[in-house]
């Protein structure tokens, strides 16, 4: 157990406080636990629920970004996420697109397939991306923290990158219900 | 040999308006048009690329994206597990390196098994001529609106105005 493993807050805990805080924004969420979590705390038709191609979801939010500059695009990642495309902070943080939010949930493994480590206890993700360019960067480990710091990313041009250290534990969620090029279809005509 | 310029006017006429990728020195004309016409952005991996014209493309974008073909070998599971599966279109403008066994040793495996690739993937492709332009470019636009998955147009040596004639 981490040392502060005690007094994290689960992934979905994070997810729910979040929510509440976000109204029609673009959503795009990656792929595994952390998309099924998000249908059962708030499915809202401004979902994108990835069920595969790890590692593309802040790729494919970047590309919603820039074809609609007028709409804050949000996306949710995990560490391992970030990991699988480090990259693609370089290509956020070159681009600087203000209306991008990145939100990582950084539980340290891989949870969707049994808890495997990642290599995030060792490689600070949030500092990647503030040197890769992202403009508002933090890093916070509980609730009250992460609803004043999410309000205040949600108010400033990004793009900005949320890293939310969590526990491991993952909610009880069914697999992801909607047929993908139903989610397509319903994603599109929300944010049309 | 077609020039550059008249590339790009094409896809725009098409009504392609979102361009990224990851360059190739066949596509070196086609990139330094869309550069100077501020169309493109900038990708560091082909399956960012591919996922970042998804995304372009639920926002109300046509998409198109440029690659070596040894990025089709990058971006694999992107246009499996997001276009196929979601259902999202794009344009792949992909450059046969190795066609023909000619080319650095690093390309003759992807160049000699691409279309084999491409059609395993069941990825339509259709190889640009500048005698069959017009039509291959008519191709492209009918299927990408009707079959909502990503189409390639390969792009040999020579076809399309490089940098270096």
């Amino acid at each position: 157990m981490r040392p502060e493993q005690g007094t994290l807050i689960s992934r979905a805990q994070a997810m729910a406080a979040l929510l509440e805080l976000l109204t029609d924004q673009p959503l795009i969420v990656c792929n595994g636990f952390p998309s099924r979590e998000v249908q059962k705390i708030a499915d809202r038709p401004t979902h994108f629920y990835m069920i595969g191609s790890m590692g593309n979801a802040p790729a494919i939010a970047l590309g919603v970004a820039l074809a609609k500059p007028e709409k804050q695009v949000v996306t949710f990642d995990g560490d391992g996420n970030v990991l699988m495309s480090m990259g693609t902070l370089a290509t956020i943080g070159a681009l600087r697109p203000k209306n991008f939010i990145h939100v990582v949930f950084d539980n340290e493994v891989y949870g969707t397939t049994g808890n495997q480590p990642t290599i995030s206890n060792v490689v600070a993700l949030d500092k990647v991306a503030k040197s890769a360019g992202y403009v508002n960067v933090e890093r916070v480990l509980d609730r009250d923290d992460l609803v004043y710091e999410f309000k205040d990313i949600l108010k400033k041009d990004g793009p900005s990158l949320l890293l939310i250290k969590v526990n491991e534990f993952a909610e009880d969620a069914g697999r992801v219900v909607l047929d993908p090029p139903d989610i397509t279809k319903r994603f599109m005509k929300a944010i049309e | 040999m077609i020039e550059s310029d008249a590339f790009v006017q094409a896809m725009q006429d098409m009504g392609v308006n979102f361009f990224t990728g990851v360059p190739d020195s066949i596509l070196g004309g086609i990139i330094a048009e869309l550069m100077d016409r501020r169309l493109y952005t900038p990708a560091v991996r082909e399956d960012e690329a591919v996922a970042m014209a998804a995304g372009a493309y639920m926002g109300g974008k046509i998409p198109a994206v440029l690659m070596q073909n040894s990025g089709l070998g990058t971006s694999l599971n992107t246009l499996i597990s997001l276009n196929m599966i979601y259902r999202q279109p794009c344009i792949l403008i992909v450059s046969w390196r190795g066609q023909g066994g000619k080319d650095a040793p690093e390309h003759l495996v992807m160049g000699e098994v691409m279309p084999q690739f491409l059609e395993t993937m069941k990825i339509p492709h259709r190889t640009l001529t500048e005698k069959t332009a017009v039509e291959d470019f008519k191709w492209v636009a009918e299927t990408f609106m009707k079959q909502r998955i990503p189409v390639a147009l390969i792009i040999t040596k020579g076809v399309v105005k490089g940098l270096h004639p």
